[in-house]
């Protein structure tokens, strides 16, 4: 649903009227979109939003931290290709060139009716349109003896930056001949290849300093992305180091102890050196303050992103229930793209195209050996829908891998720089 | 400046003429036509020859780099070629063997030959089908673009839709650099547009660039091209 811009404005003005002084001043000339979370989602819609509705536009993004992690191509740091200083990325050029009101806070609650966002750290902040992309959160308990508390134990380096250092130094740290053990999640979960991406790079990163080590994956999945080529990969480049004991063994079925550093399986205990947990997930904290969640995520609307609770708010990224598109970097900015062309439209006499969606996700499986999947998606009403795929091959020549890798290499240039510059 | 290139040219020529090189000899054009088979992505030699993405081919063996008409060429091309190099031998096995580490500013998006026997007879190929400089084996016609081509050439683009559909590209192509994703922003529109329906029709395979564009219709194709070039 669209709201005419005239009505629109004036229904803010008059629900402003009864609202703090300053905000009406602010209300009646310039609209205000406020985002939460400057991720791929986030930072992407703010810097289009900025871009597209110039003065008319009044753009705030409240980011919990001063730097962004990428969580694209901590798996590579991990496997020593790439590095941890590489993934972070700041918020200076949004806020000075876009003039983006960056607040570095939390954004602890919603209220839907007055249209604000309160902040951790006192006072709110109003918006005519509201957009979320606040990636994901665990999901309590669906690990047993697993939770936030023991991440330092058992990283589960599913969120940028610190974990992803943390997961490393323990790799190192491994004793020759030792166990690295992962609790694959189950669906759905952000970056669909991500877990098995990261096997590749933990066994390259064993094969050259610890070859005798061996790579245990409990994983509560009959099957998971690019699994023909994953597994032919490992055959290749890492023959017996990598055992995946799915649903049918136990592998939906674990406990883990992380004083004991021990992981279960069907019962059976087994210590292990370091223990990569990927929880179960959900939407991020702030999609369930809102009070726009159902289920584990928040439903949306596949022409403009916008709640199918609270059409002012629209939901970006792993955070949304939209359809057939996976939880991935690609996907959010994508979506974000569509989202501001929308808000745009709205708060503005810029014209309103039809939705339209990609992703590609690329994923390292050994050196110079890249595979790649991704679709062009369209919206209906149901939701989002993928209207072509494509995926790399079995078999494919070693320079077609080393091209897809290098591609890998520019697709992260220009994601950032999409996002940040 | 255009008489030197012509001189140089024509010894160039001259040069072929009387003692081919070596290497030239040595190349199998049949096997050359099986190796032409990726060029022909962006290429088109012998009869009727037109150009696509890359300038047709014909008489290229001796003639001055980047100075064919009716073809815009990157900078680095043409420079060279009013400097009066010419496609000698040599040049075109640099040229093959690694296209950007002779040009680095080349839009030729070709990773380059290993093989220099390969070269050699890829080289002898493109002389039989298409001729050396100066000697007519093929018509080319070079004013005339591809049908499918002319026909977005001719749909005045809608700026506006086609910045919003620009949106996609930026996820991958930036407005400058890139290696294997290349910029698109400053290449003459029938090279864009020759681009996107080269991958449109499957003539130039590429896993992204076909999925990408088989949903571009002409007027999203024509939108674009008139984006990218009001964007510079
Ligand atoms: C190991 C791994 C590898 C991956 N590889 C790829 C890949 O190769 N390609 C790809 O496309 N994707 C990849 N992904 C997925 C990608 O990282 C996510 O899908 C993407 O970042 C989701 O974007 P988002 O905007 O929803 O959330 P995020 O990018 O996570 O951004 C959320 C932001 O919101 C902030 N935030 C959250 N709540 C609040 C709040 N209440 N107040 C203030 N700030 C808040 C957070 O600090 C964070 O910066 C990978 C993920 C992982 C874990
Ligand atoms: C992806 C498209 C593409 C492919 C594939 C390609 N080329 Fe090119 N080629 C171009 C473009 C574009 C130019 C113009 C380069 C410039 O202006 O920098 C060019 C220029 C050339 C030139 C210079 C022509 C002149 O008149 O100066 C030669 C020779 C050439 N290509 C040969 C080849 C051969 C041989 C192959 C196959 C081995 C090949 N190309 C494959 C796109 C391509
Ligand atoms: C997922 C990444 C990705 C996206 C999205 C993408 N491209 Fe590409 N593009 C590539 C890659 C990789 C190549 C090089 C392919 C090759 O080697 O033939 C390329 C090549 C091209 C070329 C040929 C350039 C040349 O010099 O020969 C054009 C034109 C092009 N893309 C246009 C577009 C347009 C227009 C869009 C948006 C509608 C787009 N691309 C979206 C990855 C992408």
């Amino acid at each position: 649903m669209t709201i005419n811009r005239r009505v629109f404005l004036g229904t803010t003005a008059a629900a402003a009227a009864t609202l703090s002084a300053p905000m009406i001043a602010r209300a009646q000339t310039r609209a205000r979109v406020v985002v939460v979370g400057g991720g791929s989602g986030g930072a992407t819609a703010a810097r289009y939003i900025a871009r597209d509705g110039g003065d008319a536009i009044d753009v705030t993004l409240i980011e919990a931290s001063r730097q962004y992690y990428t969580c694209y191509f901590s798996n590579l740091y991990l496997g020593g290709f790439f590095d941890l200083e590489d993934t972070a990325h700041s918020y200076g050029r949004l806020a000075g060139h876009y003039g983006i009101n960056v607040i570095h806070d939390w954004a602890a609650g919603v209220d839907r009716d007055a249209r604000t966002v309160s902040l951790a750290g006192g006072g709110s902040v109003p918006y005519d349109r509201l957009v979320l992309s606040p990636g994901i959160d665990f999901i309590p308990d669906s690990v047993p003896g697993w939770s936030v508390n023991v991440q330092d134990r058992m990283p589960h380096a599913y969120k940028g930056g610190t974990q992803a250092a943390l997961l490393r130094a323990q790799l190192e740290a491994m004793p020759e001949g030792g166990t690295f053990a992962m609790v694959a999640p189950p669906n759905p979960y952000r970056c669909p290849p991500g877990p098995y991406e990261r096997i590749s790079m933990v066994a390259h990163f064993l094969k050259e300093n610890n070859p005798t080590a061996k790579i245990l994956i409990a994983d509560p999945k009959e099957g998971y992305s690019k699994q023909v080529l994953f597994e032919d990969g490992w055959e290749r480049h890492y023959p017996g180091m990598i055992e995946r004991i799915g649903p049918g063994f136990g592998g939906d079925n674990v406990e883990v102890d992380a004083e004991a550093m021990t992981l279960s399986i069907d019962g059976v205990v087994e210590t292990v050196d370091v223990c990569n947990v990927i929880p179960a997930q959900r939407a991020g904290t702030i999609a369930f303050a809102a009070g726009i969640t159902d289920g584990n995520w928040a439903p949306v609307s596949a022409y403009d992103l916008s709640s199918r609770v609270d059409p002012n708010i629209h939901v970006l990224g792993d955070s949304a229930a939209q359809g057939a598109m996976p939880k991935s970097g690609f996907s959010a900015n994508s979506q974000a793209k569509v989202c501001a062309n929308a808000v745009v439209a709205a708060l503005t006499d810029a014209r309103q195209f039809p939705a339209r969606f990609s992703n590609t996700c690329w994923s390292l499986i050994g050196t110079e050996d890249g595979v790649k999947v991704g679709a062009t998606y369209e919206a209906t009403d149901e939701g989002i829908v993928a209207s072509d795929t494509f995926v790399s091959q079995l078999g494919e020549t070693a320079e077609v891998r080393a091209e897809t890798y290098r591609e890998s290499l520019d697709w992260y240039e220009a994601i950032t720089t999409d996002m940040f510059v | 400046m255009r008489d030197a290139r012509a001189a140089i040219g024509a010894l160039a020529l001259a040069a072929l003429a009387a003692a081919p090189s070596p290497s030239l000899a040595e190349g199998d054009a049949a096997q050359g036509e099986r190796l032409f088979r990726p060029c022909a992505a962006c290429h088109m030699i012998g009869e009727g020859a037109v150009h696509r993405v890359g300038p047709q081919l014909n008489g290229l063996v001796g003639r001055a780099i980047g100075a064919v008409a009716g073809y815009e060429f990157s900078d680095d091309l043409v420079e060279a070629g009013v400097d009066g190099l010419v496609w000698d031998a040599d040049a075109l096995d640099r040229f093959l063997a690694g296209p950007r580490d002779y040009f680095p500013g080349t839009r030729m998006v070709f990773r380059g030959i290993r093989s220099e026997e390969d070269r050699q007879h890829l080289i002898a190929y493109m002389r039989d089908a298409g001729g050396v400089a100066g000697e007519v084996v093929a018509e080319a016609d070079t004013e005339a673009v591809d049908p499918e081509v002319a026909a977005i050439l001719g749909i005045a683009g809608d700026v506006p839709y086609g910045e919003y559909l620009a949106n996609e590209c930026t996820a991958c192509h930036r407005a400058e650099g890139g290696g294997d994703i290349p910029t698109i922003r400053g290449l003459a529109p029938s090279v864009f547009i020759a681009g996107l329906v080269a991958y449109r029709n499957g003539s130039r395979e590429h896993q992204v660039m076909n999925t990408v564009s088989r949903r571009l219709g002409d007027e999203e194709i024509a939108a674009l091209a008139a984006y990218f070039q009001s964007s510079e």
